[in-house]
């Protein structure tokens, strides 16, 4: 009896990918949406309690190698958990799983019964191949989970009920295709020079052609495709709209994890597979990514205060909030690194529970126009509760989780002895009080519309979520164990390879 | 240099083709076709790469000792279908974006929404129940 | 022992708090909850007493949320004093607000007590903070807690206060005392308070003077001008938010930061061996003086007070700036004393609108004879406030002159005096215009003269009691004086 739970711990990665692979097509074969939603959920809660049984296995240290089929790497796929992974695969399982929860109640309003399963098992779908992306050790794998997560995803923006959803979604199409397809040369160049796609052979193999131009090529194209997918500045261009106009819970699932694992790819790819060394010392991104992640930044957070829709507004404050994590990757320091893998898990959570919020919140007006969620905050007040508590925490006010990212990221600038990127952060956060306040002096303060003075507070099923994420806010600003801590130990691992 | 190094050449005017049509082009479908372009650039630089000289298919068979690396061959036979799923799903958006806005070109929808915008600024997300039935159909 | 009566002092107001959200319906029961949870913390706090008088600082840490830096709460003799004016006063304003809240029939009231204890919570955690970033985490917590209280009518007036209130705190907090934080961290490596200071070494002349002004401005509750502009505003809240918040805890808090600052952070010999205070000790004066003429000129009593209040903080601030023993006692005994007395005209104040609900002071003529008690209280109060014996206020003037002889700045001693004369000009004058001004005619044929028309028992007994505490204050001068010591470097005498 004993062997069965041990053996099961053994395939534990193998089980986290399956989960939710399966249960898509599963969710496809019924035409009752009620049904597949209760299979999806389940599939994604599974998966957060494996996540976490994954979490406590690494929480000491050391890392997973699963091999897929059995088939030892470098030929056969490997599955790579160490503590980064951990954190990630928590994100996306956990905040995917609290949207999914959430999500019959908003679908309910805007999609025929049988039309949701099909997107049940789209959801589900992306939340597979993003947790694909995050277990591999293979390099070209990441390319096609990469994808079939990009395909996935302008599927859920399409569906979105406004017509510049598809618009918005085909531009995207665009980009993200470019963007993986850029990684894909630049894989296929690290394998002419290597013979291999298994990602810690590449980090063996790769130090002896530092001086190779087609290495030097590689790793333009990875940067370029990788900024495309993270939507960063400037390459953000597809971001805002694709996240005003996709299916309102739907953005919530977005903002937390796809640009967020895109972003892990990245510190992967550029940590430990090219090398810190190459890819700063030699390639000099630094010069790069400092300089256009701050303007990132400021721009972007000015762009937000100026805004009339709540959903776009809070889309130009996610490119500012992936400038925070650029940034903090660009310091190179431990500071710096645990901002950004910090912030990751702190913005996905944050962002999420308040364009869930916001998503209750046009349930009941059906519009995110500023003008219409005037004086929400006290027809609906529980929403609106939740909503203020995360944006504060956005803003990075102490006892939220994010002044603890913003706290590492000052630090590491001041760290280097860079006051003037200090002082700029501390402006932006000028600029977040600025636009967070805007939508809470309307939420609160200005006089209801009279078509939507009697409107209820949200369905509990929303609800709850919502403030899941406005209490797991507050918690993960004082106890950072798992957040900081834990990035703290990855920022020190990925510092040490080098 | 330029006859050995042929299939890259190739690669690399196809891809640059292909992006200048994906940027330059109005046309949704357009855009599509030009990312196809680009896509074949890189599965045939993949393709490219797995030759080896002189080598056969490689298919273990007494006599035959150089043949091409397959793997890159099975690589982009997956980006390939990925390639295929992206074109359907692009296509399948734009018969859409036709059925709303009855244009593909896209000034003409940018202009459509733009108008749209001017007109009812307050009720930017709602759309009228009619085109969202026809959508569900 | 002591640990788990540090973990109370916070969480006693939190879970009192809590406790009134279930009795929403019924007023008795949650007023005598506020009560007993308010009487609770004070004696909590006074239970400190006999530990840190033994010259003890027990010290605990609650969690860590960076690395290497805790939430800590260690209690030290300054931090007491803070600690044991709020909650004290806390208990009389509660019974204060009760009458208040009702006599004026405000509403929401149970959401405007929960806020009321939980900005009672932040000051005790700011009063207790062991580092900077436990200071900074319960500073803008109480920013936070206040607002709802200060846009507590929402109307448009609440509502604008309210956004100025918010903005400038929160831009001073953020822009400039989480940079100053920060940096101090960087540069020092640590941000924990100890005796003597931690900045010592570690910073040249000029980065100490950059910081410390970035301190002083960015702690926006210390309304050092041009930053003081949220006080006046914040003035639209019920009067007893006024009263225990914009003149005790949040502007205390804000004054105390500055001081704890200055001498745990900097350390006073630092101070004064780099000249860092220059330009925080000359807007402090500034402020000091501006604010007093200011107030002569406005004819609303609350804002009155409250541009009297932005003047007496600034003594606080020249007491700490002039970084030597005496001003740093006269600044420390300054936050009790100034808040006693401040409390007291604030309760007269509230105590009037409820009475009358007049607000203006031309229309207080002859209102003395009226409200005897409450005008000898406002009297007893503007005394001390102005710094005459024998009241509490005296002490702190006093001390706070010689601290300003000893540095030599004979410019400051004398706008220290000047700004004096103001204050005996703009709150005397309201007395006098109370008892010997004879009511308007018009309004004194409603009632018969001689009839007395005092607010309800609520109100006007704190107000007696307040008024009492300023003279028992100046009775206790020299054991404040002894409890205080301590704080103060060893070398010096």
């Amino acid at each position: 009896m004993s062997q069965i739970p041990s053996q099961l711990v053994e395939q534990l990665p193998a089980i986290q990918l399956l989960l939710t692979l399966l249960a898509a097509p599963i969710c496809s074969m019924f035409r009752n949406g009620d049904l597949s939603w209760r299979i999806a959920t389940v599939a994604s809660w599974a998966s957060v309690a494996c996540a976490f049984a994954l979490l406590h296995q690494v929480w000491g240290g050391g890392s997973i190698s699963y091999e897929m089929g059995g088939w030892p790497p470098p030929w056969g796929i490997e599955v790579v958990i160490d503590e980064l992974t951990a954190i990630v695969l928590l994100l996306v399982t956990l905040f995917g799983a609290l949207v999914m929860t959430a999500l019959r109640e908003s679908l309910s309003s805007i999609m025929r019964h049988q039309r949701q399963s099909l997107y049940y098992t789209t959801f589900l779908l992306c939340m597979a191949s993003l947790i694909g992306i995050t277990i591999t050790g293979d390099a070209f794998n990441v390319f096609v989970f990469l994808e079939i997560s990009s395909l996935a995803t302008y599927t859920l923006i399409a569906r979105g009920r406004d017509r510049r959803a598809l618009t918005a979604a085909f531009r995207y199409l665009i980009m993200g295709t470019i963007g993986a397809t850029f990684i894909l040369i630049a894989i296929g160049f690290m394998y002419m020079l290597t013979g291999t796609l298994n990602m810690a052979d590449l980090s063996e193999r790769l130090p002896e052609h530092y001086d190779n131009k087609v290495l030097h090529a590689s790793f333009a194209f990875f940067t370029i495709g990788i900024a495309l997918k993270v939507a960063m500045f400037p390459l953000h261009y597809w971001l805002p709209n694709a996240y005003t106009y996709s299916p309102k819970a739907t953005t919530a699932f977005l903002a937390a994890t796809a640009t967020k694992v895109s972003l892990y790819v990245m510190i992967r790819f550029i940590f430990d597979v090219y090398g810190v060394e190459f890819a700063f010392g030699q390639m000099q991104l630094g010069t790069l990514l400092v300089p256009l992640s701050i303007a990132g930044i400021l721009v972007a957070s000015l762009t937000a205060v100026f805004q009339d829709d709540a959903k776009r507004l809070l889309a130009w404050s996610s490119v500012a909030q992936l400038g925070y994590m650029a940034l903090g990757i660009a310091l190179l320091n431990a500071n710096g690194l645990t901002s950004a893998v910090t912030h990751m898990f702190n913005h996905a959570m944050m962002k999420a529970g308040l364009f869930l919020a916001l998503a209750t919140m046009i349930y009941r007006t059906q519009s995110s126009s500023l003008a219409s969620l005037s004086g929400i905050g006290r027809t609906m007040p529980w929403t609106t509760g939740a909503f203020a508590i995360l944006g504060i925490g956005l803003i990075g006010v102490p006892f939220t989780a994010g002044f603890i990212s913003k706290w590492y990221l000052v630090s590491g600038a001041l760290d280097k002895d860079w006051l003037p990127v200090a002082v700029l952060l501390i402006i932006s956060s000028l600029m977040a009080i600025a636009y967070i306040g805007k939508m809470l002096d309307v939420m609160y303060f200005k006089p209801a519309p009279s078509e939507f003075a009697e409107i209820k507070e949200g369905p509990k099923s929303m609800l709850i979520p919502c403030w899941i994420f406005a209490l797991l806010t507050l918690y993960f600003g004082i106890d950072t164990r798992l957040t900081a801590g834990l990035a703290g130990r990855v920022a020190s691992n990925l510092l040490g390879a080098s | 240099m330029i006859v050995g190094l042929f299939n890259y050449w190739i690669v690399i005017v196809l891809m640059m083709a292909g992006l200048y049509i994906v940027m330059s082009s109005g046309h949704l479908v357009k855009k599509i076709i030009g990312l196809n372009v680009f896509q074949t650039s890189v599965f045939i630089f993949f393709i490219s790469m797995g030759a080896v000289d002189g080598g056969t298919a490689p298919i273990l068979k007494d006599g035959f000792t150089v043949f091409s690396n397959p793997l890159p061959h099975v690589l982009i036979l997956t980006a390939i279908v990925v390639g295929v799923a992206t074109t359907a799903l692009g296509l399948a958006i734009s018969v859409r974006v036709f059925e709303a806005y009855g244009t593909v070109e896209e000034d003409e929808i940018l202009a459509i929404d733009r108008d749209n915008r001017e007109r009812e600024i307050s009720v930017s997300t709602v759309v009228t129940e009619s085109s969202q039935n026809e959508r569900d159909q | 022992m002591t640990d788990i009566l540090l973990y109370a002092s916070l969480l006693v107001p939190l879970a009192g708090g809590l406790l009134l959200l279930t009795q929403k319906d019924s007023a008795n029961t949650r007023d005598v909850i506020s009560i007993i949870t308010a009487t609770i913390l004070f004696l909590i706090i006074l239970s400190f007493y006999p530990t840190v008088l033994a010259g003890n600082s027990p010290s605990i840490t609650l969690a860590e949320p960076i690395q290497g830096l805790g939430i800590v709460f260690t209690i030290e003799p300054l931090g007491l004093l803070f600690a044991t004016v709020a909650s004290g006063l806390w208990i009389l304003t509660t019974i204060y607000a009760i009458g208040y809240m009702r006599g004026a029939n405000e509403t929401n009231q149970t959401r405007f007590f929960l806020c009321f204890a939980i900005s009672i919570a932040a000051a005790i955690g700011i009063a207790f903070a062991g580092n900077l970033l436990t200071l900074f985490m319960f500073y803008e917590m109480l920013t936070i807690a206040t607002y709802p209280l200060v846009t507590h009518k929402g109307n448009e007036a609440a509502r604008q206060g309210g956004r100025v209130y918010l903005g400038i705190l929160m831009f001073t907090s953020i822009g400039f005392l989480l940079f100053a934080i920060l940096w101090t961290y960087s540069l020092t490596g640590t941000v924990e308070f100890k005796p003597g200071g931690i900045l010592q070494g570690h910073a040249s002349p000029t980065v100490a003077l950059i910081l410390l002004t970035l301190f002083a401005f960015g702690t926006g509750k210390a309304a050092l001008m041009p930053f003081h502009r949220w006080l006046p505003s914040a003035m639209v809240a019920p009067t007893p938010v006024s009263a225990l918040l914009h003149a005790v805890a949040v502007v205390k808090a804000g004054v105390f930061t500055v001081l704890k600052i200055t001498v745990y952070v900097f350390g006073i010999d630092f101070i004064a061996d780099t000249g860092a205070s220059t330009i925080i000790l000359w807007v402090a004066a500034f402020t000091l003086t501006t604010a007093s003429i200011v107030a002569l000129t406005k004819d609303n009593l609350k804002a009155r007070l409250a541009y009297s209040t932005v003047g007496q903080l600034s003594y606080v601030i020249v007491g700490a700036m002039l970084a030597n023993a005496a001003g740093i006692i006269g600044g420390a005994m300054q936050i009790a004393m100034h808040a006693m007395g401040k409390i007291t005209l604030f309760f007269c104040a509230g105590a009037i609108y409820v009475a009358t609900k007049k607000t203006e002071i031309s229309q207080l003529d002859g209102l003395g004879h009226r409200m005897p008690f409450t005008f000898a209280a406002f009297f007893v109060g503007s005394l001390s406030i102005i710094g005459l014996p024998p009241m509490g206020g005296a002490w702190s003037k006093w001390f706070l002159l010689i601290g300003a002889a000893d540095a030599e700045q004979w410019i400051l001693l004398g706008l220290l005096l000047l700004s004096s004369l103001l204050n005996v000009v703009y709150l005397l004058s309201i007395v006098g215009r109370a008892f010997f001004v004879p009511l308007p005619a018009n309004s004194a044929t409603a009632l018969p003269a001689g009839t007395i028309q005092e607010a309800p028992l609520n109100c006007v007994v704190p107000l007696c009691l307040t008024a009492t505490g300023c003279v028992v204050l100046f009775l206790f001068g020299d054991a404040l004086y002894n409890f205080l010591q301590p704080i103060l470097p060893k070398t010096e005498p």
